[in-house]
């Protein structure tokens, strides 16, 4: 019963919040530059308008790859807001972004593919680090499920101390943030145009817009997981702290270029990660 | 008992009636008409079994037969280092260690067979889930691979007119080998496993030097001088089983059953084992033998040779596990698994792709063989079948398609999604059957996780074998995604490919392609009436921690949501097309008809794309040489931790 | 009311302009105009745009690019002709190479006069093809053809 409600709460309101995090997010932005900024609901906005435009597309099945990227975007997302298994969500979260990769490749533009490319290379950097974060939570709690999870020790935090900051660090190329926005850029007048997204229009572009929605819920969540076991009212504040230290982050710093990446994403999970996934080990048996 | 004899017997049989054709035409219709029935054979019998048994199930036979059959496999043994000696006749000076080895092997093997009493060997064969599940593999894999050999090897003498064709030993000698390997599947004496084992080495050399040339020659013996190493390994065991302080047998049941005391000659089988299945330091057999036709390097890769490998490093897992060596033994498959993962993003020919890909499956595989808990064995045996499904269509999908381009570079594969999109579907569902969810790959590795964190040997060791098959999975994503990536490209008026592969190939592709989406959607069958059977049978005996290991039935039904999705969507996108209106792609305004652009001082110009390989980022050479020095450091480790 | 109003996504070319309104255009976006406060952003990809910035005169290299990047935008869509130059060819009509205005090439919406524009006038004219936008997207019917074929 209870997942049932907690299925349909996040395929209505998880764009929701995604969209009001990216609203939140453009605010934040703005004022960190001295401008107003847009109104919170514009993401919202955005692709409604998307919704009333016409579809360009080079190739028609860019579209299908799409839609079998949300599919499973919502895939991942409904297994972790189910209280289900996290590693498995966390495939299902891989494939998705496989297949908006395939999609900006099957256009064969050059900015798309060089976006699409980088996208490949990113998740190559993040996806070790997102791995030891479920192991990790694996350890403390001798489950992937999310609902085990929730109820773990007060101490959680701490011991996935070394996690958590190399998931930070992951996170903001997941989020596609600076310095780490290597294959699609917020600001689209840099020399990949729009990366990843650039030969999608109309619906398809209301498509990926709705899927980082979803997106955006699903790191939030699992920022969330880290402090679960301290109670919503504590964990949710410091869930959208760190989520907004994100903002400050992509505001503060230049982009890097995808070696530098590549390799600080890896000595990232290899120093944090796994030296803290070993002593997690060492310390529960 | 007699539907083993009759699995090992039948593509002997066919293998002599092909060699005994009276002309090509006939030959290639029996390769056709023996394989079918093998395949036919082969489901009859693990039908039967699927539903019969439950236990493993151990055969004598008769004393008389005994003693015959010792006689005539010493009889075979010998012609098979008479025969691979005499084929040692073109080997270069720096090749001097292969005739070496075959007399050390033999004069070893000589010593234990001289000595006064022999260990009594009961039972000569044994079935349980495994090895019906490996039989399975390798007759329906194997015989379909055969089929497909037929038209493939008509169209490569075609394409290459100075090979000689001696295509009749070549089908006689894929019989053979599928042969030889349900003997190593199903029999019971260590003896007789060698001799099976020996025959697979034979049959691969004479595969790989097929097309005669140079290079194919050297990489013949180097693949041959390689698994004589492992050969000798091997006699080694035979010898201390003799003659050592270990366990005083030649039954593999004993062995096995004897657990930790039979550790000495279980690591040596093993570094056989890791010989064959081309881990690290050996690895590089497998590459070479790529000049071989694509038969050859999908039976290789898929149902014979290296899945003998690792089919003993599962069936030895009991003595390893919970022990030092069984430690190393996994770094060795973990180290295999990053480095040659990361290599293959190097890669641009498609088949050596997929080389570094199988090797890197197989140290995963080698990985869960030396944790050895039932979790890591169930995900260690599903491994072995998806892979072997999912490579098999791979490496003929690529045979066929280099027929048909020209070529078996990745980026020349561009766009194959609109030339010939039966045959880009069906690499494509085998590239994600690969490693993406929903597809069983990825369940397996998922077991495989919670296994490694569940070891309690040391502290951390467990969660050391976790992260490093994190670190695999990334580049094993890269090089993957990439390559699809170039399939789906949307053509740059490249032209659309007239003709279809030949029709023999199409069927075999088509049904590859359906067994390795049926296989994860059946994955539950399989999973109870061969992976689940064997590990509590496992437990049952006292060998491995009995474990309450089950998937539970909600990711199953995740995954075939997912697995559903993933073929419905396609299907409503085909009878329901969306609306769109067709547009060039992005070229900064300054296209020119679709792909083209006006460069500077107005010279139209083909936008071209081509995929990543990162080779100023990883160096191959560095890489492998890195990770042979290491291999052989934990190889040294393991061997000295077993003593 | 139709969304295109709330989020107008603007992509700016330069088709000859001494780069003078380009940098009054630029202005707008930065804090003391804010133009991201209407929703606007300067995607730089025609397949994102709603509107057409164009700034300077259209000459022979740029007339492809300017009709290129025009068929590349989804209907419904605009164009705003920005500064002297792009109204009527300007200070560069004269020249061999020139073809006049924008509105030679393509069919524009607003015109902004000025010699550079001024940004408020800029910001009014994107408002004016606002309301044109608003007006199109309500008679719009979205158009294409059912195909998945090979190209
Ligand atoms: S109108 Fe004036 S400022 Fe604008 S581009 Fe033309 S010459 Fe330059």
């Amino acid at each position: 019963m209870n997942a049932w409600v907690a299925a349909l709460g996040f395929l209505v309101f998880g764009p929701l919040l995604g969209a009001l995090l990216a609203g939140i997010d453009r605010r934040l932005t703005a004022r960190l530059q001295a401008r107003q900024g847009p109104p919170l609901l514009q993401p919202v906005y955005d692709v409604l308008k998307l919704l009333e435009k016409d579809t360009l597309v080079v190739t028609p099945l860019q579209g299908l790859y799409l839609w079998l990227f949300l599919f499973f975007m919502i895939g991942a997302g409904l297994i972790l807001f189910t209280g289900g298994d996290l590693l498995l969500s966390l495939f299902a979260l891989t494939v998705s972004g496989i297949f908006l990769c395939l999609a900006a490749e099957s256009t064969n533009s050059p900015y798309s593919h060089l976006g699409a490319s980088r996208e490949l290379m990113l998740m190559m950097a993040y996806e070790p680090m997102l791995l030891v974060a479920a192991l990790g939570f694996y350890l403390t709690n001798d489950s992937f499920r999310v609902s085990v999870i929730t109820e773990a020790a007060p101490w959680q935090p701490l011991q996935l101390l070394g996690i958590l900051v190399g998931f930070l660090f992951v996170l903001t190329i997941k989020l596609r943030k600076s310095p780490f926005d290597l294959s699609t850029s917020h600001h689209g007048h840099q020399e990949l145009v729009k990366g990843l997204t650039t030969d999608f229009s109309g619906h398809h572009l209301a498509l990926v817009e709705i899927g980082h929605w979803y997106e955006n819920a699903i790191l939030l969540a699992w920022l969330y997981l880290f402090f679960a076991p301290w109670g919503p009212w504590l964990a949710i504040p410091i869930a959208l702290i760190l989520f907004f230290l994100e903002v400050l982050v992509d505001n503060t710093h230049a982009r890097l270029t995808w070696s530098h990446t590549l390799k600080a994403s890896w000595w990232v999970t290899l120093l944090l990660g796994t030296t803290n996934l070993l002593l997690l080990a060492w310390w529960v048996r | 008992m007699w539907s083993i004899a009759l699995l090992i017997l039948l593509p002997l049989a066919a293998s002599i009636a092909v060699l005994r054709a009276p002309d090509p035409q006939t030959r290639d219709l029996w390769v056709q008409r023996w394989s079918i029935a093998l395949i036919a054979v082969t489901l009859l019998f693990g039908a039967g079994c699927w539903m019969g048994f439950t236990d493993q199930t151990l055969y004598a036979i008769p004393h008389w037969l005994q003693t015959a059959l010792d006689g005539f496999f010493d009889l075979v043994g010998l012609i098979l280092a008479g025969t691979l000696l005499y084929l040692c006749r073109r080997i270069k000076w720096n090749e001097w260690y292969i005739p070496a080895l075959i007399l050390t092997q033999t004069g070893i093997l000589f010593v234990a067979e001289a000595a006064a009493t022999h260990p009594q060997v009961e039972h000569l064969f044994y079935v349980d889930p495994f090895s019906v599940l490996m039989a399975l593999i390798i007759g329906v894999v194997g015989g379909l691979i055969a089929l497909h050999a037929v038209p493939y090897m008509r169209d490569y003498h075609r394409h290459a007119p100075e090979v000689p064709d001696r295509r009749t030993g070549f089908y006689a000698a894929i019989l053979v080998f599928l042969s030889a390997m349900f003997g190593v599947v199903f029999t019971n004496h260590i003896h007789w496993l060698f001799v099976f084992w020996e025959i697979t080495t034979l049959c691969s050399f004479w595969l790989i030097a097929y097309p005669n040339t140079e290079e194919a020659l050297r990489n013949a013996y180097r693949a041959l001088g390689y698994n004589l190493i492992g050969g000798l390994a091997f006699a080694a065991a035979i010898l201390w089983l003799a003659a050592g302080s270990g366990p005083y047998t030649r039954e593999l049941d004993r062995l096995v059953g004897a657990g930790q005391l039979a550790l000495l000659p279980a690591v040596l089988i093993a570094v056989a084992g890791l010989a064959k299945s081309a881990q690290l330091p050996f690895s590089s057999w497998l590459l070479g033998a790529m000049v071989a036709p694509t038969p050859v390097s999908a039976l290789l890769h898929s149902s014979t040779m290296v899945k003998a490998g690792v089919f003993v490093l599962v069936k030895l897992a009991p003595v390893f596990q919970g022990t030092l060596a069984g430690l190393f033994l996994g770094l060795i498959g973990g180290l295999t698994f990053v480095l040659t993962s990361l290599v293959a993003v190097n890669q641009r020919n498609a088949k050596r792709v997929l080389a570094y890909s199988t090797i890197a499956n197989l140290g995963l595989i080698a990985m869960c063989a030396a944790v050895g808990t039932a979790e890591a064995l169930w995900a260690a045996i599903l491994l072995i079948l998806f892979h072997a499904l999912a490579k098999a269509l791979l490496f003929l999908g690529v045979g066929s398609a280099e027929h048909l381009i020209g070529s078996r570079d990745i980026e020349d594969m561009e766009s194959l999604v609109y030339r010939r999109p039966e045959l880009a579907a069906m690499l494509l569902i085998g590239m994600l059957g690969m490693f993406l969810a929903p597809f069983g790959m990825l369940l397996s590795k998922y077991t495989s996780f919670q296994a490694f964190l569940a070891m309690d040997l040391l502290p951390g060791e467990g969660a050391l074998l976790a992260v490093i098959l994190a670190f695999g999975s990334g580049p094993t994503l890269f090089f993957w995604s990439k390559w699809m990536g170039r399939l789906v490209a949307r053509p740059h008026r490249l032209p659309s490919i007239p003709n279809a592969p030949p029709r023999a190939e199409q069927l075999v592709l088509g049904v590859l392609t359906a067994l390795t989406a049926l296989s994860c959607a059946l994955f539950p069958l399989i999973e109870l009436g061969f992976a689940m059977p064997y590990t509590q049978q496992l437990a049952g005996l006292g060998l491995i921690p009995a474990h309450a290991m089950a998937i539970p039935w909600e990711t199953v039904g995740i995954m075939s949501l997912m697995l559903g999705g993933l073929f419905i969507l396609p299907l409503a996108f085909w009878l329901k097309p969306p609306l769109y209106i067709e547009s060039d792609p992005y070229l900064s305004g300054a296209n020119v008809e679709g792909e083209s652009y006006r460069g500077a001082m107005g010279a139209e110009r083909l936008a071209t794309n081509q995929g990543y390989y990162l080779i100023g980022f990883f160096d191959e050479r560095r890489l492998m040489q890195t990770g042979i020095i290491g291999a052989l450091g934990l190889g040294v480790l393991m061997l000295g931790s077993s003593l | 009311m139709s969304f295109l109003k709330r989020s107008p996504w603007i992509l700016h070319y330069a088709a000859t302009s001494c780069n003078g309104c380009d940098i009054e255009l630029l202005a707008c976006l930065t804090p003391i105009y804010d133009l991201e406060r209407f929703g606007i952003i300067n995607t730089g990809n025609p397949k994102h745009a709603d509107i057409l910035l164009v700034t300077g005169s259209v000459n022979e290299e740029s007339r492809r690019v300017l009709e290129n990047l025009y068929h590349q935008m989804p209907e419904p869509k605009a164009v705003v002709a920005i500064g002297a130059c792009a109204l009527s060819g300007g200070i560069f009509r004269p020249a061999y190479n020139v073809y006049g205005g924008i509105d030679q090439v393509i069919p524009v919406d607003v015109y902004v006069p000025g010699c550079a524009a001024r940004p408020e006038a800029i910001i009014d004219g994107v408002v004016q093809a606002l309301a044109l936008l608003d007006a199109r997207a309500k008679a719009h019917k979205r158009r294409g053809q059912v195909s998945i074929e090979s190209p």
